[in-house]
């Protein structure tokens, strides 16, 4: 009962959230660039240019006009796009599968490097593997991604020649989604891209789940398991990682947000035909709907994340304090 | 032959260009079945005692020299997979605070079986019946809903009633309590501590309980260890000890007990207090503190002397007066 309490608040706090987002983003078409420029030519007159503003509603109230664009926006439409002449919502979903299989990429590689070398680094704080992985993790972070990005194009496509260098590869329709998991072709133009992706974060997942582990690994309640006999395996990657888990799924949760920033840099790189990639274009093309649409689909993937990161952690571990309930 | 002896046991703990020793040289023994008691005040080293005989020192301690022999064996040499043969199953720990040591994500049935398992080959549900069983020996109510608990739905005095209970699962020849009731409710402290010594009388358990609290070891153990600066200093049959303290620290800490003083006056505490690793000062540690200290106390180390069942380390033993007490703990 306290849990749905507590689920059906977090619910109506990420709804205000993505009310403040629809709000920024009406702000920016309110703002930037003049909607008429885009429709029409420089022959048509002031007077004409007027009465069309006022046929468009544009001279109406903020509130009204913004009550105008929530209206449309639940229903899914954010416009069209100047340049696509298509919904600019249409347009983003297009995008949305390859940027999606980016992120599922680099994210994979984070799990499956960052877990055992943070939990590697966190046993054997001393050893020599240990701080060479401390010391590049430090290097990883500082690198720009544009870099490692560039770095790994010179190397693996460049010179080696063994990965391609740009664009998605192959795809294939899985279940109506437009996916490059399923050929090898696709998969392999995957690489490069979740590499450099990846790379930003890893180091970070590295440094935290070494740090929140050593802290666990002093706890009084590890002190006891090793008092009871228990195999080495079993006080690492049970009673010491799962407590490691929690703080890491909070972080986490949020890097994955900020990843999909990333994706903007990755996507323009790589020429990786995703919503980042497309986003950069719609900004040079003024495109004010597309542009909108993003941050609002962003923001909505960012908040759906975190919400669900927020559910979730509350649901593994036992001991959190539900605010609120009574 | 005793079951645990332990011999000239130094811990050191080295902190970068100073290594500060915590035990020098301490040596005791424990019978089959035998009660012990080490008293001291906060810093004395009871807590590094109590850990290096598991070979558990938190980091960066490790034990420098001696002996820890169970059953004819130094387990002070042992790697770490023989050591975890010893560690649950032969000898088991009881920590001061219940509210950290069991893992707060794992059910307690979890953090019970499992120690049986590390142990013995048994099918799942016999580890389950016998965790139950135990549980139903510290009289925790309904013990089959309690094992699919998390530590944090039980009060502190139950959360100590699961780590004992823990403690028991695999029948262990010695139980190591350090402070079990320390960190507890002053209300129940008697009652863990009697159900302590209960189940330990019962199986026939050793037990060597460290506790800062005089009065606690009077009642259940049979021997006392007073330690004091990494040393032993008194040690004897827990009646002569009580009732003839020899070194003028056991007194002191006689005399501090509020039993000895008479309600609502100022306790009498021991002047001073215990130093740090790093400030030990030469000749008797206790020196600084002593009514009795002259100048042969700041040059000489004394050494445990007297009849085996109650010997001091006080060179001036035979000059300081007779003990009064004044019947509190007796
Ligand atoms: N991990 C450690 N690192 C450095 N010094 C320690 C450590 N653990 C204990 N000590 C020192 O050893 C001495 C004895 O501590 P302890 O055995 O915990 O005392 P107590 O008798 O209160 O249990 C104290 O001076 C303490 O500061
Ligand atoms: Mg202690």
């Amino acid at each position: 009962m306290d849990y749905l309490y507590f689920a059906i608040k977090r619910l109506l706090q990420a709804v205000l959230v993505m009310l403040v987002i629809s709000l920024i983003g009406f702000s920016i078409q309110d703002n930037l660039g003049d909607p008429l420029r885009e429709l029409v030519g420089q022959s048509v007159s002031e007077n004409e240019r007027e009465a069309m503003r006022d046929r468009m509603g544009l001279n109406d109230p903020f509130l009204t006009q913004y009550g105008r664009f929530m209206y449309k926006a639940v229903q899914g439409d954010l416009g069209n796009s100047y340049f696509f002449k298509k919904p600019a919502l249409e347009v983003i979903a297009a995008k949305f599968p390859a940027t999606l299989e980016l992120v599922i990429g680099a994210t994979l590689l984070i799990i499956f490097f960052a877990v055992p070398l943070g939990v590697y680094c966190a046993i054997n704080p001393k050893g020599w593997f240990s701080k060479f992985i401390m010391a590049f993790s430090i290097v990883g972070i500082s690198v720009p991604v544009f870099l490692t990005a560039i770095f790994l194009i010179y190397v693996f496509a460049v010179e080696l020649g063994w990965m391609p260098s740009f664009g998605r590869g192959d795809t294939s329709d899985l279940l109506g989604w437009n996916s490059g998991f399923l050929t090898v072709d696709g998969l392999v133009h995957l690489v490069l891209p979740s590499i450099s992706l990846a790379s930003i974060m890893m180091p970070l997942f590295i440094r935290l789940i070494r740090s929140e582990m050593m802290e666990i690994l002093e706890m009084d309640y590890i002190k006891f398991a090793w008092a009871k006999g228990l195999v080495p395996v079993r006080v690492w990657f049970l009673h010491a990682f799962k407590n490691t888990l929690l703080p890491v799924i909070t972080v986490g949760g949020v890097q994955v947000g900020t990843m999909l920033a990333y994706t903007i840099l990755t996507e323009s790189v790589f020429q990786w035909p995703g919503m980042g990639f497309l986003f950069l274009e719609a900004v040079n093309r003024v495109d004010t709907p597309l542009i909108i649409a993003y941050i609002i689909v962003v923001g909505l993937i960012f908040v759906v994340t975190n919400t669900f990161v927020d559910l979730l952690y509350t649901w593994v571990n036992p001991t959190v304090k539900l605010v609120g309930s009574r | 032959m005793a079951l645990l002896d332990v011999k000239d046991l130094e811990v050191e703990f080295p902190l970068g260009r100073k290594t500060l020793k915590a035990l020098h040289g301490i040596s005791f023994s424990l019978n089959k079945g035998e009660r012990i008691g080490i008293v001291g005040e906060s810093g004395a080293g009871k807590s590094v005692a109590a850990f290096s005989i598991l070979n558990l020192l938190s980091k960066p301690g490790r034990i420098s020299a001696g002996e820890v022999i169970f059953e004819n064996q130094d387990i002070s040499k042992l790697n770490r997979d023989q050591m975890r043969h010893i560690r649950g199953n032969r000898i088991s720990m009881i920590f001061q605070d219940p509210m950290m040591t069991l893992n707060p994500v794992l059910t307690i049935g979890t953090q019970m079986t499992e120690c049986l398992k590390a142990h013995r080959a048994i099918s799942k549900e016999e580890a389950r019946q016998i965790s139950i069983s135990k549980l139903r020996d510290v009289m925790i109510p309904s013990p089959e809903n309690r094992m699919d608990s998390y530590p944090h739905e039980l009060s502190g005095g139950m959360r100590q009633r699961v780590v004992i209970a823990i403690a028991l699962l695999t029948d262990p020849s010695i139980i190591v309590a350090d402070e079990p009731t320390t960190a507890l409710d002053v209300t129940i402290q008697a009652e863990i501590m009697a159900l302590m010594l209960e189940l330990c009388a019962n199986n026939n358990v050793g037990l060597i309980l460290i506790t800062h609290d005089l009065a606690v070891v009077s009642q259940v153990t049979e021997r006392i260890i007073v330690m004091y600066a990494g040393r032993i200093v008194e040690e004897g049959q827990t009646q002569d000890v009580i009732t003839n303290p020899k070194h003028p620290y056991t007194r002191g800490l006689i005399k501090a007990l509020p039993q000895e003083n008479s309600p609502g006056a100022r306790l009498n505490q021991i002047r001073g207090s215990m130093p740090a690793l790093d400030a030990i000062p030469a000749g008797c540690s206790f020196n600084p503190r002593c009514d009795f200290a002259d100048e042969q106390c700041h040059k000489d180390i004394p050494q445990l002397t007297g009849p085996k069942t109650h010997t001091a380390a006080c060179i001036h033993i035979d000059r300081i007066p007779a003990f009064q007490s004044t019947g509190g703990l007796t």
